[in-house]
């Protein structure tokens, strides 16, 4: 890249420095401030990722059969940059006939998958993980202009593990009688996965990886806002030399995923998404006998103990919660703090806040980007207006916006119950409640209340503390002073509303085979 | 002359009759004479025993292991010394011959001492230590759902009633059972093992009556957060899929599993992460 970061002072006694300069001088005027207590601003030059590496179509078909194929619906619908409002390309719309080709083209497909070896098929997956790493700007990028979320986030985070996803369940293909001991293990068949638009790579790789490994045949849906870096995916699996049908990537909304779910010679749902749309899929099955994974929303709490090493507990928090604009599924919506530390916690979590950067989300320097669509913007502004008129106290970053595209400033509100809208709705945004416990029976109890069940963090100093609390949280991932954490071996998923079955790990084999 | 009996339900370690008042008459085997009375539950019912359950399941899930299985061992122990009332109920009801019944209630003793043996070994199964590409110590352990609402049908006999009520409770997990055609007169008689088995009150309650009325009300109840049966009705099954959606429940077609498998389909995984540093 051009320049690293550099550090520009606003103490005017450096400003006419040179930049080299500055930045020393800043140092030493950094120890004698922070010596005398006072606060000292930094102002960031942006450092701007080139988006040169990335060459995006004017035009995204479907992925049938390993072709591009054209949608016989005829129809296309426009994808943007939610950070800018332009417009990125325009994308296929699969209508029930192309969703039909797709399936039969997994199902022609399925015979001579499963019959090759476990060894055979772990190649290909390997493969796939290797040519992504190998393209892993060019992903990052592409997925933080479609999407929106900071480059340093999908830069570091979504594509290596969305690499490390497909090297992973690669190694279990010729290990699944490990993995079942003693038992007969077959694919299910054709699945049908569908994805949301907050890690759009990362979750098709949390999608494909084991269902391929296990001999299974995929037909995918990305998420209408985020379709970008799926469709990017079919030329590695094209590159690969994937035999065709093995993976069918078909675009659209709503309509479309509703077509795979009801497609009779689907055999597994994989859904990611809303618990709402969870329930629907979950109904409109009821009379089938397929196979569902559900991984759906969630209201976690973290729980922060007087005892906590309370600078990392700040951190941990704001990463819970500000973590990709606050689109995670399993995000720390609720922050639940010791009554005696609640007005310290609060002022250092304020301090740390207004340090946080919002803007292009295209910066190296960002930590908060853009909203995934004006759609989403909306809802998150409409609850935090409710929000506001259940009361608590509000706060916000006076960060300044960028004038064009979806954004929101990272805000709070402290002081609600239970019974407050921001303390039961999953927001997606980065909007945290805040309230307080006496003890920690208190507090685990405030955490189990709600419907939800995905994760939940716990910071506390106090080893059996932390190991009684994980034990009585009725949830799927408990963070212990730590938050946020994802890795392909550790299994994902949540109890409750939060959905069934795990992905990840050993366990997230389970969902993609038949065992006898 | 012999003393008809009217053969009670089993909730949180009591015997009451229905709230609602109804009984049914379980007839002696090809007779038309009654063998005993059974008590139809009601909806209401149901919900009592759900509420006894969700109280029992915490502290059943924190008893250790150990104690969990000895609690099992000591099912097996309790029914061992009912042998000769339950082939007695068998014979008169279903007409089974003493070696018949003796198979199935071997099997049944078999299976609660097969998971007497299960309380300290599921974890070790299914759980798992997950290497972090990270310094994470991070591993994943199975949990109990909470109450499992256990729905046996008309051809379930006492063994596989037995097999999924241990599979359900080993775990720490509640259960709500109904009773099935073949097993509704062994009601009072299952009660009374349980009862007396050291097992806390409300971790099984057993209900008799008309699966028409209840499997809805099972399926749809918040606090049930799984359903286990078998062979279901197909209609009733599809309705009841569609309630449970409401609150997705998770809903288990146990037919055909044994042993880890079935205990599998009543445990959520639990994973731990915590960073590793000095």
């Amino acid at each position: 890249m051009k320049k690293s970061m550099q550090l520009k002072s606003t103490n005017k006694s450096t400003a006419t420095a040179t930049k080299k300069k500055a930045s020393t001088k800043a140092k030493k005027s950094i120890a004698k401030k922070t010596s005398t207590k006072k606060e000292f601003n930094f102002e960031y030059d942006s450092s701007i990722e080139s988006t040169s590496v990335v060459n995006i179509k004017d035009k995204y078909e479907l992925f049938i059969n390993g072709k591009w194929t054209a949608p016989k619906s005829k129809k296309y619908f426009i994808t943007t940059n939610p950070a800018t409002g332009k417009t990125l390309s325009k994308i296929a719309l699969a209508g029930d006939s192309d969703v039909d080709a797709a399936v039969k083209a997994a199902k022609k497909a399925l015979p001579a998958w499963q019959k090759l070896s476990g060894l055979e098929r772990g190649k290909y997956i390997f493969r796939i993980a290797r040519l992504l790493q190998e393209r892993a700007r060019e992903f990052a990028v592409l997925e933080t202009m479609d999407g929106g979320k900071p480059i340093k986030e999908s830069r570091d985070v979504d594509v290596p593990l969305a690499a490390q996803h497909f090297f992973y369940y690669a190694g279990w293909a010729d290990k699944l009688n490990l993995a079942f001991p003693g038992k007969e293990v077959n694919p299910v068949g054709v699945c049908g996965q569908i994805i949301p638009w907050n890690f759009p790579l990362l979750m098709a790789a949390w999608k494909l990886a084991p269902a391929l490994a296990t001999g299974n045949t995929v037909v995918l849906k990305p998420a209408e806002t985020t379709s970008l870096t799926a469709l990017l995916l079919c030329e590695i699996l094209i590159e690969a030399e994937l035999p065709a049908g093995v993976v069918n990537i078909v675009t659209g909304a709503g309509k479309t995923g509703s077509a795979i779910v009801n497609h009779p010679d689907v055999k597994k749902i994989a859904f990611t998404g809303s618990t709402e749309v969870g329930k629907l899929i979950t109904k409109s099955v009821a009379t089938t006998d397929k196979k569902l994974t559900m991984e759906l929303g969630g209201k976690s709490a973290n729980i922060v103990f007087s005892d906590a090493a309370i600078d990392q507990a700040i951190e941990g928090v704001i990463n819970s919660i500000y973590f990709n604009q606050g689109h995670v599924c399993c995000a720390g919506s609720r922050l639940i703090v010791e009554e005696n530390i609640h007005d310290e916690f609060v002022r250092k979590l304020k301090r740390r806040m207004t340090k946080l950067r919002v803007g292009n989300p295209l910066d190296k320097n960002t930590d908060i980007g853009a909203i995934n669509s004006k759609e989403q913007l909306n809802k998150i502004q409409e609850l935090v207006k409710k929000g506001k008129k259940e009361g608590g106290e509000f706060f916000e970053t006076q960060s300044t916006l960028p004038t064009s595209g979806n954004f929101h400033r990272p805000c709070f509100f402290d002081g609600v119950n239970s019974a407050h809208i921001i303390s039961k709705t999953e927001i997606f945004g980065p909007v945290l409640a805040i309230t307080t416990f006496r003890t920690p029976d208190e507090a685990i109890k405030k955490a189990n209340d709600t419907e939800y069940g995905l994760a939940a963090g716990i910071w506390s100093e106090k080893g059996s503390k932390v190991h009684y609390v994980a034990s009585q949280l009725n949830a799927g991932v408990i963070w212990c002073n730590t938050y946020n954490k994802f890795d392909a071996a550790s299994p994902f998923g949540g109890f409750k509303e939060s959905g069934h079955g795990r992905e990840g790990g050993l366990q997230g084999l389970m969902p993609y085979v038949e065992v006898k | 002359m012999k003393v008809l009996k009217t053969i009670k339900l089993f909730m949180n370690g009591e015997f009451p009759r229905t709230e609602s008042g109804r009984s049914y008459p379980v007839y002696g085997f090809r007779s038309k004479k009654e063998y005993a009375r059974l008590c139809q539950a009601s909806r209401k019912d149901l919900r009592n025993a759900v509420g006894f359950a969700k109280a029992a399941q915490p502290k059943w899930a924190t008893r250790s292991a150990y104690n969990r299985g000895q609690i099992l061992y000591r099912m097996a122990e309790m029914m061992e010394g009912k042998r000769d009332e339950l082939g007695s109920i068998l014979k008169e009801t279903q007409g089974l011959t003493s070696s018949q019944s003796k198979k199935i209630i071997d099997t049944s003793i078999d299976h609660f001492i097969h998971f007497a043996g299960m309380s300290d070994k599921y974890e070790q199964i299914l759980g798992s230590k997950n290497p972090i590409n990270g310094p994470f110590h991070n591993f994943s352990s199975p949990t109990a759902l909470g109450v499992v609402g256990l729905l046996s049908n008309e051809i379930e006999t006492l063994d596989l009633v037995c097999e999924r009520i241990s599979a359900i409770i080993v775990s720490g997990n509640a259960t709500v059972v109904f009773l099935g055609e073949k097993t509704e007169a062994l009601l009072s008689t299952l009660g009374e093992i349980f009862k007396t088995s050291d097992l806390p009150s409300g971790v099984i309650n057993l209900l008799s009556g008309k699966i028409d009325e209840l499997a809805p009300q099972f399926f749809s109840h918040m606090e049930i957060q799984s359903i286990c049966f078998a062979k279901l009705n197909k209609n009733l099954l599809a309705a009841g899929k569609k309630e449970a959606a409401n609150h997705l429940k998770r809903v288990s077609d146990t037919h055909g599993l044994a042993s880890i498998s079935l205990l599998e389909k009543t445990i959520d995984y639990k994973t731990y992460w915590h960073p590793i540093g000095q």
